[in-house]
């Protein structure tokens, strides 16, 4: 169960930031969906709605969204749909129902890097950065990489590139946890591989983006995918599984991608 | 500590613990429609309109409603019973735990969406499970109700 002793509201970021260093115990609270099935005790929980992070802007060169942007609000903002072939709303849609999209927020799912995230694995494969308020602005590759620290996620970035992307995820059910998701992109000639759900968290499979910038047929990418990444058994699926439905969902993103005018 | 809140449009103060969930605080303030099945977020049992939006009171701390406005099936009675008497007359009501919340987003589906699909009305219904009906009297009853051909 979980159990929050203290609870603080602060007004500015500065505010929040300065609480969650000073604290012992003490966590920046998202949508709470997930800590809520914890038994997690936290002395001090930092509560950002005040901070006017709830939105999605877009401007001529990037979508912004804030970090308590909600999942419903990615599935359903204009731009979103129209940008990338609609990826992020894609993404998202059958997270669990509608009820759940409005309480999950964009902060608190990619700042924890989630592995069974639906929607890391499709920010990933576009041109995202994060920008944290001590880490500062970097792209969301180089924070994926990087150990969990003390710090406040606050706006994703996206920049409009027109880069084409395909989201495909392997569930049991359709609102299901995926068992393993996949997402392709292309930008001209670059190519962007990315599997997720594996079911450690998502990343870029580099051997394959390459072999599809290079031209090398969208099987044979698949194929290298699928052998250059690790995957692991649990409760939805096998190692060995995953790594075979990898290469099914990786020819199905890319071939979707290369369809897309 | 203290919520200043609106309920089905009342304006209210609800006493509630840092760590309570808006649905605990909900029945104990009286709002029994609001049931808990799954206590893992997926069934929709509890779903109340924040704002309007379906959003799950389980899920969802009790000090977020600060300032907000909370609907439960209890302020939208007569829409409610207008929906509760096409899902009778489809025979898609059985043991009835799971109706509130269901009828809650039905209700707000059709607020958000205009003229929604077949396919539509099943995509924003998935977040609600019901372990009676097997969901066909659920779907004729909403599409009755929203006169989708």
């Amino acid at each position: 169960m979980l159990k929050i002793l203290d609870l603080v509201q602060p007004e500015s970021i500065d505010e929040a930031y300065k609480v969650l260093t000073e604290s012992h115990k003490s966590a920046v609270l998202g949508g709470c969906a997930f800590l809520r099935m914890g038994s997690k005790t936290i002395n001090t929980a930092i509560d950002l709605s005040k901070l006017d992070l709830n939105y999605i802007r877009e401007d001529n060169d990037y979508i912004e969204i804030g970090a308590m942007a909600t999942f419903r609000d990615i599935e359903t903002h204009p731009a979103l749909k129209e940008h990338f072939n609609g990826v992020l709303p894609k993404s998202v849609n059958n997270i669990i129902g509608v009820q759940f999209r409005n309480v999950v927020t964009v902060g608190a799912s990619v700042f924890s890097k989630y592995g069974f995230s639906d929607l890391i694995t499709a920010l990933l494969a576009l041109d995202t950065e994060v920008e944290l308020y001590k880490g500062g602005r970097m792209p969301l590759a180089q924070f994926m990489e990087e150990s969990l620290q003390k710090d406040i996620l606050t706006k994703v970035f996206i920049k409009k590139t027109g880069r084409i992307a395909s989201y495909q995820s392997l569930r049991n059910s359709s609102s299901d946890f995926p068992i393993l998701n996949a997402a392709v992109s292309k930008l001209d000639n670059n190519w962007l591989v990315v599997v997720g759900a594996r079911p450690t968290r998502a990343v870029i499979a580099t051997n394959a983006s390459e072999k599809l910038s290079n031209g090398e047929d969208i099987s044979n990418s698949a194929k290298a995918a699928a052998e250059e990444l690790s995957f692991a058994g649990n409760l939805r699926g096998s190692a060995e599984y995953r790594k075979a439905m990898c290469e099914v969902l990786v020819k199905r993103a890319a071939t979707e991608v290369m369809q897309c005018r | 500590m203290q919520i200043e809140t609106t309920i089905n449009n009342k304006k209210v103060t609800l006493e509630a613990a840092n760590d309570e969930f808006l649905a605990d605080t909900l029945r104990n303030y009286g709002l029994l429609s609001i049931r808990q099945g799954c206590d893992t977020s997926c069934c929709g049992l509890c779903t109340v309109w924040i704002d309007g939006k379906p959003t799950l009171s389980c899920s969802t701390l009790a000090f977020r409603a600060q300032g907000r406005s909370i609907t439960t099936i209890e302020g939208v009675q007569q829409e409610a019973k207008k929906f509760a008497e096409v899902l009778v007359a489809e025979g898609a009501e059985q043991c009835g735990f799971c109706s509130p919340g269901f009828i809650m987003t039905v209700l707000a589906m059709k607020n958000e969406l205009n003229h929604p699909t077949e396919e539509e009305i099943v995509h924003y219904l998935t977040g609600n499970l019901c372990r009676c009906t097997g969901y066909m009297g659920q779907l004729r009853a909403v599409k009755k109700y929203l006169e989708v051909k």
